[in-house]
C-alpha cells in the first residue's frame, strides 16, 4: 500500500538465493520439531494418560533426527542454512559443525532416557502443570544453542531453556523447590544479563553478530580494540552458566529440590551449555586475538585466570562431594568437579587438550544424567530417602541397580575401563604438556578425591546389609517399586558408557575433529559465506 | 468494579478491542501494527471482561484454555515457518500467493499466518496470566 512508490532496491546480494538441498533441513529440524511436539503436548496436557505416549516416539524422532545431523556433518563438513534466506550479517544463521552436532546427538539421547524415566516419576499433576511440554521445549532450546551461528541468537536459545528449565524446576511447587529456583534463577539471569551487555559490546565494535563473521574480523583485527574486556564478559557469564568456582553455589542449592528426572536432566545439559558456549565464543571466536596478547607465554592472562577458576572448581567439586550425606547434592558436586576438568581444557586450548574438553562433556552428559536416575531409584527402593544414612543394604535389595551404579561410579571418577577415562587422560597428557605443574596434579588429585566420595556412598548405602531389625520391612519391599521403564533408561545409558570406555575410537576421532574445527574455524567460517572470503 | 455503566458498557467495549485487535493484526504486513500488538489489544479486551464480570464468563467464552490458544498459536507459526520446505529455499522464507475473493485481489503469506500464531500465543499467554491473577484476587 504505502511503499508501492518507493524505488526498488536490489536485495539480490544480500539474500541466498541458491535452492536449499533438502538433507540441510536436518540443522532446523531438531529445534522446530521440538517446538512442535511441545506445542501439541501443551494443547493435550489434561490427558495426563496419553502424554507419554506422544513424547517417547517423538523423543526418538529426535534421536534420529540429530543422529542422521551428525552423519551428514561427518562426511559434508560444516554446513549452514540462513532462515529466511537473508545472509549474514542480516540474516540469521545456524551453521553446524561437529561439535555442536555431536553435543545435540548426546542432549538427545539423554532426554530420550529421560522421558521415558519420566513415565513413573512425573505423577498426573506433573503432567497437568506440562512436564513433557516443558521437557521439549528445553530441548528446543538446548538444541538451539547447540546449533546455531549466531551470537544474539546464542543468547535466545539460552533464554528459552532458561524459561523451560525454571517451569521444569518448581513443578510440585514445594518450599524447598521455590528457594532453590530462586537461587537459580537470579543467578541465571545475572548470567544472562553479563552475556548480553558483552553481546551488545560485540556488536558496538564489529557490528556484527554472526560469529563465523566475527571470526573472521577479529583475525583481521590490529589489536586496538578491547577484545579482551569482551571476551572476560563472556567467559565470566558462560562459568555462572557451568556453574564453575566462585559462582556455583546456585547448583548445589537448587539440583537436588526437583524430581529427580528433572536433576538427571538439568545435570547432564544446562551446565554442558556453559561449557559448550565457553568453547565456541572463547576459543573458537577469541583464539587468534589471544594468541596475538603475549606471543612469548604459552598461556595468556586471561586463559591463565580460566585455568585458576578450573583447578579451585574441580578440587571445590570433589571436596565438596566429600563433604555431603545427601546423594543427590554430593552428586551436584561431582557435576561442578567435572565442569573444572572441562575448563581446564579450554584453559590450555591446544587441539589435544580441547578434544579432551569435548570428549569429557559427552562422556559428562550421559553419565551425570545415569547417576542421578540411579540415585533416585535408590532412593525409591528406601521408601524416598535421600541421605546416604538412611539408605542402606540396596546391594541386597536389587543387585542389578548396584552393580550399574558402581559402574557408573567408577566412570564419574575416571577409572577405566568406562568413559570417564578417556578424556581424563587426554587432559593430563595436554595439562603436562601445556601448563603449570599444578594443573595435571589438580585432574589427578580431583579424580582420587571424587574415587573416595563415590566409594563411601557405594560402601554405606550399597554394599554395607541392611540393619536386621526391620525384617518387616523387607518384606514391603517384595514387590519391587522401581519397574521397567526406570531400568530401560538407565540400562541403556550405562551400555553407551561402557561401549564408549572400552571402544573409544570413534569418540576419539569426533573430539579431535571436532577441537580442529574449533582451533582452525575456516571450514565453519566457509560454510557461511563460500570459499572466496577466507584467503 | 461491578458498577451498572461499567458492567453494561464492558461487552460492547470488550467486543470492539477484539475487533479493533484483528484490524491491527491485519494492517500490521505493511503499517505499524502486527500480531504481537494485537495480542495485546485481544488479551486486555478478555482482561476487562474479567473484571467487569468475573473469570469464569471469561473462560466459558474464550471455550479453549488459553494455554491451549498459546500452544495452538506456536505450532501455527513453526509450522508457517516450516512450509516453506516445499519451495526449496530456507527455513521461514517468505511465500507469498493470492487469492481472488469478490474480484478482489489479495495476497497471503507465510508471513500472514506466522503473525497471526504471534497474536494467538500473545492472546494465550497474556490471558492465561491476567486470568490467574483476577481469580486469586478474589478469593
Amino acid at each position: 500500500m504505502a511503499g508501492s512508490s518507493e524505488a526498488q532496491i536490489d536485495l539480490t546480494p544480500a539474500m541466498n538465493l541458491e535452492p536449499v538441498p533438502l538433507l540441510d533441513w536436518l540443522i532446523v529440524m531438531p529445534v522446530a520439531w521440538c517446538i512442535v511436539v511441545g506445542t501439541i503436548l501443551l494443547m493435550m496436557r489434561k490427558n495426563t494418560a496419553q502424554q507419554h505416549l506422544v513424547a517417547i516416539p517423538a523423543m526418538g524422532v529426535q534421536v534420529l533426527i540429530t543422529a542422521a545431523l551428525l552423519s551428514q556433518i561427518i562426511i559434508n563438513g560444516p554446513t549452514t542454512m540462513v532462515m529466511g534466506r537473508w545472509l549474514p550479517p542480516f540474516g540469521i544463521a545456524f551453521t553446524v559443525d561437529i561439535l555442536g552436532a555431536v553435543l545435540a546427538f548426546t542432549a538427545a539421547v539423554v532426554a530420550l532416557a529421560c522421558t521415558i524415566y519420566g513415565i513413573k516419576d512425573v505423577n498426573g499433576s506433573g503432567r497437568r502443570y506440562g512436564f513433557y511440554s516443558f521437557l521439549f521445549l528445553l530441548m528446543a532450546g538446548v538444541s538451539g544453542a547447540f546449533l546455531t551461528g549466531d551470537i544474539f541468537n546464542l543468547y535466545v536459545w539460552f533464554e528459552v531453556l532458561l524459561i523451560a528449565s525454571f517451569g521444569l524446576l518448581i513443578l510440585g511447587s514445594e518450599k524447598g523447590q521455590l528457594d532453590g529456583a530462586t537461587k537459580y534463577a537470579f543467578l541465571n539471569l545475572v548470567a544472562t544479563t553479563l552475556f548480553l551487555i558483552a553481546t551488545a559490546y560485540l556488536y558496538g565494535i564489529f557490528g556484527t553478530l554472526n560469529m563465523a563473521d566475527i571470526a573472521l574480523k577479529i583475525a583481521q583485527s590490529d589489536g586496538t580494540l578491547p577484545l579482551n574486556t569482551v571476551a572476560g564478559l563472556f567467559v565470566l557469564a558462560f562459568v555462572m552458566k557451568a556453574a564453575a568456582f566462585p559462582v556455583n553455589f546456585w547448583l548445589p542449592a537448587s539440583y537436588h529440590t526437583p524430581r529427580v528426572v528433572v536433576s538427571a536432566l538439568f545435570a547432564g545439559l544446562l551446565t554442558k551449555v556453559g561449557v559448550y558456549a565457553i568453547l565456541r565464543i572463547y576459543t573458537m571466536l577469541f583464539s587468534l586475538q589471544r594468541e596475538a596478547l603475549e606471543p612469548t607465554v604459552n598461556i595468556d592472562a586471561l586463559s591463565f585466570a580460566v585455568a585458576i577458576v578450573a583447578c579451585l572448581t574441580m578440587l571445590l567439586g570433589a571436596i565438596g562431594a566429600l563433604a555431603q550425606t545427601n546423594i543427590r547434592r554430593l552428586l551436584g558436586f561431582l557435576v561442578i568437579s567435572g565442569i573444572g576438568v572441562m575448563l581446564m581444557g579450554v584453559a590450555i586450548g591446544t587441539e589435544a587438550a580441547l578434544g579432551g574438553t569435548i570428549f569429557y562433556a559427552v562422556h559428562s552428559i550421559l553419565v551425570m544424567t545415569a547417576l542421578y536416575i540411579a540415585a533416585g531409584m535408590a532412593a525409591k527402593l528406601c521408601g524416598g530417602a535421600e541421605d546416604m544414612t538412611k539408605i542402606r543394604g540396596i546391594y541386597q535389595k536389587n543387585t542389578l541397580l548396584a552393580a550399574i551404579t558402581l559402574m557408573l561410579f567408577f566412570a564419574v571418577a575416571g577409572l577405566p575401563p568406562f568413559s570417564g577415562f578417556w578424556p581424563k587422560l587426554m587432559l593430563v597428557k595436554a595439562s603436562i604438556e601445556g601448563a603449570p605443574w599444578w594443573a595435571p596434579f589438580s585432574i589427578l588429585l580431583t579424580g582420587f578425591l571424587s574415587t573416595i566420595a563415590v566409594g563411601r556412598v557405594w560402601a554405606l548405602s550399597y554394599w554395607k546389609p541392611e540393619d536386621d531389625d526391620n525384617e518387616t520391612q523387607d518384606d514391603a519391599n517384595a514387590k519391587s517399586p522401581i519397574g521397567v521403564s526406570d531400568f530401560v533408561p538407565l540400562i541403556g545409558l550405562t551400555i553407551i558408557v561402557v561401549v564408549v570406555g572400552v571402544f573409544p575410537q570413534s569418540v576419539f576421532e569426533l573430539a579431535y575433529q571436532s577441537a580442529e574445527q574449533l582451533v582452525n574455524p575456516v571450514a565453519y567460517i566457509e560454510s557461511v559465506f563460500g570459499s572466496e572470503v577466507v584467503e | 468494579m461491578r458498577t451498572l455503566i461499567f458492567r453494561t458498557a464492558v461487552p460492547y467495549l470488550a467486543s470492539l478491542m477484539i475487533l479493533f485487535s484483528i484490524f491491527v493484526l491485519l494492517r500490521g504486513h505493511n503499517e505499524p501494527g502486527g500480531g504481537f500488538i494485537g495480542g495485546l489489544i485481544a488479551a486486555s479486551a478478555f482482561a476487562i471482561y474479567g473484571i467487569a464480570n468475573g473469570v469464569a464468563p471469561v473462560r466459558r467464552a474464550m471455550h479453549f484454555h488459553p494455554m491451549s490458544i498459546a500452544a495452538a498459536g506456536l505450532l501455527i507459526s513453526s509450522i508457517s515457518g516450516l512450509v516453506s520446505v516445499f519451495a526449496g529455499v530456507p527455513f521461514m522464507t517468505g511465500l507469498w500467493g493470492s487469492i481472488y475473493i469478490l474480484g478482489e485481489k489479495i495476497k497471503i503469506s507465510s508471513i500472514l499466518f506466522f503473525d497471526i500464531g504471534v497474536y494467538l500465543v500473545v492472546v494465550g499467554a497474556i490471558a492465561s496470566i491476567a486470568l490467574t491473577l483476577e481469580e486469586r484476587e478474589r478469593e
